[in-house]
């Protein structure tokens, strides 16, 4: 069992969490994710490392409640225990020689968009940070990607926060410009990441992407997050748990990925609507 | 007294009702069926039987004893060379093994050993009441990577000469294809819990949650002071086929489809976990893995369920026992038959359309054995314009698996050959000192007791290498 040591409501929908788990801590680095699994008849669902600190043994979870094994997780509260907690799992970010790098987050890809840019930061390298919110009240770690870039780009979709667009706006005016950057790190929605590519591709911008598709057991058995890469003009299989989650972003079938990513929508949608119906008849 | 020229027969559900439940197919034997089987063993002075055993169990010894009804003194004689009795009793493919030897078999069926074996651990399961005895311990530690049937024979071997032992698992629960892979109609998940307890009683420490190669590396191990390690990792990622549409939402690889099935529970009503349910699926080739993958979705409510193979009945390389319970229960068996495309639904009209991207039906190509190669099999080929198209909503395919990554791209110096299996000698002994290894990791998909033969033979080598050094 991993205790949870912290939790807090980042926005109505994003929840962060602390749990406590040496061995994962120790390991642990920007890139990474682990698997995880409420209670002895959940579901094992894999969420990105949001952050870790080695010493006090513990590893950061950020997660959005989309279904209905969220919104169990988000019922636990601090001091609660989880049953499962299994990681460091695939590689991590490559970080190596990287002196100038733009990081595009998206939404709640933001939590593991993070730590990227803390670590690039640490190491010394120039960091640009686009970060993209729907709205205001949506916004999350706006202080921390502020303390690890040199630049920092906030955008919304209404305009209620920074500046009203997309994120591939200011990548796009930045790439006119003429300006450079040994990678191109994009992580959030899968159109979102879609789009950065189709923004840096001409510009011949090298780009990774962090790839997040359904998972069962994280390390390597399953297939479930299979995903198809253009490896030389071939189209090729890869496994997001141990060939990524980070890949090349000009070699990924996105769209594919949007389409798999979507399996049990619907699965996930009749939990939610179940739920629901059970708080109302609470609140009676 | 003449001998009884066939096998008591085993007694099972009925194929209907089995079909749509998932409690277990076969019932086991009832006292006077095993001494009536047990009575057919001739005691062979040369035991032929136990030289088809991979684990070298003394069959005609346990047998002796069920004639003496001295079942608990049968289960005594098993476990002093198998850790999981009550598995192997049930996996095992016994006709090509122990009854394969046997010289009942020559005139007639030969004894139902993995029958009886079944009876024997059953009935300590149900009726032992004292734990067994913690060996003393000998100071030594040793580590097993993996807790399915070749970790857990050299986990318990190690344990009863008195070592300590843990064995790290990745997953959530202990047990590895015992667990995710073989299905509960077949192999009870209580039951393999059941052996891990008592392996548990033995002094084995089950890790669960440990994904050695991430969480740990082999060369921490030995830091933390294991002096050596057993590898017995499993066979890893699924292969697919490589034709269009493998991508499809509704395309499982064999690995995901019982996973979510039996470890995930996805057949319960109520679990978190999701999974297709009815409709028509088919699934791709004819292994033993292929059989269970058909016979959970049928259990899964599916109005169809077929097997696509591309060779003919006879080449089926499931056990015999398995295709007969399958064709029982109503799968139907496309053979000569080759997948070359996976449709999916697409929406013209609208590109958001939620169904765009599920399957809708698996277009395949007949075909016919041509001429024999130099080893006299004929292989098959594509029948020109013979294309059809079955209508599926699911299809999973089973078409083996390639070795796990995670531990050789992390062990310095360990060689793997070119599909990536790990190289040992004879003893199981990898390229590393202290470092062993067995079960799927070494020889590609193979079957439990293969694997528990593997565990058996490196424990043995582990003490050895320990103990001189």
């Amino acid at each position: 069992m991993y205790r949870i040591v912290k939790k807090e409501e980042l926005n109505p929908t994003v929840t962060f969490m602390s749990i406590e788990a040496p061995m994962v801590a120790k390991k642990a680095e920007p890139g990474q994710f682990i698997i995880l699994r409420v209670d002895e008849e959940g579901e094992r669902i894999p969420l990105t490392i949001a952050g870790y600190d080695r010493e006090q043994g513990t590893v950061d979870i950020i997660f959005q409640i989309v279904g209905g094994t969220t919104m169990k997780l988000n019922a636990k509260n601090q001091g609660d225990y989880i049953q499962d907690f299994v990681g460091p799992l695939g590689n991590k970010t490559e970080t190596e020689g990287v002196k100038k790098a733009c990081i595009v987050g998206g939404g709640v890809g933001c939590a593991i968009a993070y730590p990227v840019a803390k670590k690039l930061h640490e190491l010394g390298c120039e960091v640009t940070s686009i970060v993209g919110f729907r709205n205001k009240d949506l916004v999350i770690l706006e202080k921390e990607f502020d303390e690890a870039s040199d630049r920092l780009f906030r955008m919304s979709d209404d305009g209620s926060w920074g500046e009203q667009g997309v994120v591939t706006a200011p990548l796009k005016a930045m790439l006119d410009a003429g300006e450079r950057f040994d990678v191109v790190i994009a992580i959030g929605p899968v159109i979102m990441m879609k789009f950065v590519t189709l923004t840096t591709k001409p510009y011949d911008q090298k780009t990774v992407v962090s790839m997040n598709p359904i998972m069962i057991d994280g390390t390597g058995m399953c297939g479930g997050c299979r995903l198809t890469v253009n490896e030389n003009g071939k189209r090729v299989t890869k496994f997001a748990c141990v060939d990524g989650p980070d890949f090349d972003a000009f070699t990924v079938d996105f769209d594919e990925a949007m389409m798999r990513g979507r399996m049990y929508a619907e699965f996930e949608a009749h939990v939610r609507d179940e739920a629901c119906n059970l708080f109302k008849a609470e609140v009676k | 007294m003449a001998i009884n020229p066939k096998k008591t027969p085993m007694p099972t559900q009925d194929p209907i009702e089995r079909g749509r439940n998932f409690n277990e197919v076969a019932i086991g034997y009832t006292v006077e069926m095993a001494l009536g089987e047990a009575e057919r063993c001739l005691n062979c002075k040369n035991k032929p039987c136990v030289s088809g055993c991979p684990v070298n169990i003394d069959i005609p010894s346990f047998i002796s004893k069920i004639k003496e009804s001295d079942f608990e003194g049968a289960y005594q004689v098993i476990s002093k060379y198998s850790s999981l009795p009550a598995v192997c009793g049930r996996v095992c493919p016994q006709e090509s093994q122990c009854e394969s030897k046997c010289t009942l078999g020559i005139k007639f069926e030969p004894v139902g050993i993995g029958r009886l074996e079944r009876f024997v651990a059953d009935y300590h399961n149900a009726n032992a009441t004292e734990k067994p005895v913690k060996p003393t311990p000998n100071g030594h530690k040793v580590a097993v990577v993996g807790s399915g049937p070749s970790g857990l024979t050299c986990a318990g071997d190690l344990a009863k000469k008195g070592y300590a032992v843990t064995v790290f698992e990745a997953l959530h629960t202990a047990g590895g294809v015992l667990v995710y892979g073989i299905p509960e109609f077949r192999l009870p998940k209580s039951i393999v819990a059941k052996e891990v307890q008592t392996l548990n009683d033995l002094g084995v420490e089950v890790k669960t949650n440990v994904v050695i190669g991430k969480t740990l590396t082999v060369d921490e191990l030995f830091e933390d002071g294991y002096e050596a390690v057993f590898i017995g990792s499993g066979a890893g990622l699924p292969n697919f086929m490589n034709i269009p549409g493998e991508s499809l939402k509704g395309v499982y690889s064999a690995n995901e489809f019982l996973t979510r099935s039996n470890l995930m529970k996805a057949y319960r009503e109520k679990s978190d976990t999701p999974i297709m349910k009815g409709g028509k699926v088919a699934i791709v080739s004819g292994g033993n893995v292929a059989m269970d993958a058909a016979r959970t979705a049928l259990r899964l409510v599916a109005e169809k369920v077929y097997i696509v193979y591309r060779r003919y009945m006879t080449e089926l390389p499931a056990r015999k026992e398995e295709v007969e319970h399958a064709e029982e229960e109503g799968i139907d068996f496309k053979l000569l038959c080759n997948p070359i495309e996976i449709l999916g639904y697409d929406n013209p009209d609208d590109k958001r359309d939620p169904k765009n991207g599920t399957v809708v039906g698996i277009k395949c190509i007949k075909m016919e054995l041509g001429e024999p190669d130099e080893r006299g099999r004929r292989s098959p080929v594509p029948v020109e314009g013979s294309e059809f198209v079955l209508d599926v909503d699911a299809v999973v395919m089973s078409i083996g698996t390639s070795p796990n990554p995670l531990i050789k791209s992390t062990v310095d110096g360990l060689e793997v050959n070119r599909k990536g299996c790990i190289i040992v000698n004879e003893d199981g002994l990898t390229s590393r000192e202290g470092i062993y290894a067995g079960g799927d990791a070494v020889t590609g998909a193979s079957t439990v007791i293969s694997a528990m033969g593997a565990g058996k033979v490196a424990a043995k080598a582990i003490d050895d290498y320990i103990m001189n050094k």
